[in-house]
């Protein structure tokens, strides 16, 4: 099998910083690189950073596992609504699948996403969970 | 020995990070058949347990960023090197150094390593920064102590090792310092009381010889020593943070050093989330600095199996009231925090094997 690196390589920036793209004629904004805005067009994108917390526009609940994650789940699938209104598709974590509402805010979180194999590279990235509560 | 008369060495970020899963002693006990009673000396609860997505690394960058918004001056783009101190690297070869800085967004002229001595690690990575920062090599440096901390299924280590970690952002003369270093003293013997051999998944280690010619051989001999040098005594300090392998050893070895329980136990952590490993006593210094006030003294103290000790006196500064509450507290993880059974614990740690 062809290692993962470069894929794992190129994505990194994206998936461990939060970065996303922004056009800078309509305003619309994205998770993740893009090389012309899909709603006006244009090719003036820039390049810009998420913000970290948001609210779940909606979820579901996975409890058949695709094979690279067998013995993980079930787990929780949400469109998270960020504070700019960006929306991306993440796994919510610490949460129960009896816990998760659409409305609950959450919070960037930084987790293993998956593995090659047990040999091979580990790749890691966003994910999002309840905001921690503080005194 | 080294002192820092000039107290502008300091700690400008500090941030940390426990996992929210728990799992208390008891459930352990009961899966192996152990009696509480035999189990009662560790004076521990309970432990943390990183979840099925979590490992040493997602910890650092964790820590990492909650240092970060401690220090809103410090840009990531002004961190010169990033020393990770660490026993359960997920990887044998590519460090945890590399992966924490490009998920901060360090620049590329960075000074990237991983450290490994045990339970400390971490604070040879604060060694690294302060050193680095004083002589001007580097800007900040980024220290991180942080474990998921291994046991052998059934073994008596099984009661105590847990998952977390600590950050701390380190500057010479730069930045609004949380808390300044006064001194620093070490000690290393060839002590094999705990070790793990390479390829080997578990840690191994001599029972009772971890205590008296390991745990407190080395801590009593670096705090002393540091202090001896400094011209102190346990009266100049108002906290003492040493490493936590359980919740009896730190408090049993404050008290031979001449230190109160008053003055140990606003630091200690180990009998509620257990032992972080090299994450121990670098967390355990930042819930000190979670509730210090400007002017106290904390004497950290941390050990390392195999074995060596790293003192340093550190002095809080007012830079802590304008940055304690950006970022979790200790006490907020502590707080969060949800049981498994003994099954969730072994399936989040990989150790049911299909």
């Amino acid at each position: 099998m062809m290692p993962k690196s470069p894929r794992i390589w190129q994505l990194a920036e994206r998936r461990y910083g939060l970065l996303g793209s922004k056009c800078t004629v309509c305003g619309k904004t994205y998770i993740g690189p893009r090389n012309v805005c899909p709603v006006c067009n244009s090719e003036k994108i820039e390049t810009i950073q998420l913000p970290p917390r948001g609210t779940i526009y909606s979820y579901t609940v996975v409890h058949t596992l695709p094979a690279e994650k067998d013995n993980y789940g079930p787990y929780i699938m949400a469109i998270v609504e960020l504070e700019d209104g960006t929306k991306l598709t993440a796994e919510i974590v610490d949460c129960d699948s009896e816990d998760v509402k659409i409305g609950m805010r959450v919070e960037l979180a930084f987790r293993v996403i998956g593995q090659e194999s047990e040999h091979g590279i580990i790749y890691y990235g966003y994910k999002f969970r309840p905001i921690i509560s503080r005194t | 020995m080294v002192t820092f008369k000039d107290k502008k060495t300091a700690i400008v970020g500090y941030g940390s990070y426990i996992p929210r899963y728990r799992i208390k002693i008891e459930n352990i006990a009961r899966v192996w058949g152990e009696s509480l009673d035999m189990l009662r000396g560790l004076k521990v609860q309970e432990i943390s347990v990183k979840g099925p997505d979590e490992d040493q690394i997602t910890i650092a960058v964790e820590a990492a960023r909650n240092a970060l918004k401690r220090a809103p001056e410090v840009s990531p783009k002004d961190i010169g090197a990033i020393y990770s101190g660490s026993e359960s690297k997920p990887y044998a070869v590519k460090p945890t150094s590399t992966i924490v800085a490009a998920a901060i967004g360090a620049p590329m002229s960075v000074r990237l390593a991983d450290y490994e001595f045990a339970c400390k690690g971490g604070t040879e990575a604060i060694i690294s920064c302060i050193a680095q920062a004083r002589s001007g090599m580097i800007k900040y440096g980024l220290a991180i102590a942080a474990d998921c901390s291994q046991s052998l299924p059934g073994d008596v280590l099984e009661y105590t090792a847990s998952a977390g970690g600590s950050a701390f952002i380190i500057g010479h003369d730069l930045g609004d310092p949380i808390a300044y270093f006064e001194g620093q003293y070490s000690i290393g013997t060839d002590t094999p009381d705990f070790w793990r051999r390479d390829l080997s998944k578990y840690p191994r280690h001599g029972g009772r010889f971890t205590g008296e010619p390991a745990y407190f051989r080395h801590i009593i001999a670096a705090a002393t020593g540091l202090m001896k040098e400094l011209n102190m005594t346990p009266e100049d300090f108002d906290y003492i943070v040493p490493h936590q392998p359980n919740g009896s050893f730190p408090v049993e070895v404050a008290k031979r050093l001449g230190f109160s329980d008053s003055k140990v136990l606003p630091g200690l952590l180990s009998p509620i989330v257990g032992n972080f490993y090299s994450g121990s006593s670098p967390t355990g210094l930042c819930k000190v600095l979670d509730q210090a006030k400007p002017g106290q003294r904390i004497l950290l103290v941390s050990f390392g199996s195999g074995s060596g000790s790293d003192a340093f006196s550190i002095v809080v500064a007012e830079g802590i009231e304008r940055k304690r509450d950006l970022a979790p507290k200790v006490e907020d993880f502590i707080n969060r925090k949800k049981y498994v059974d003994y099954s969730l614990y072994a399936r989040f740690w990989g150790k049911i094997v299909l």
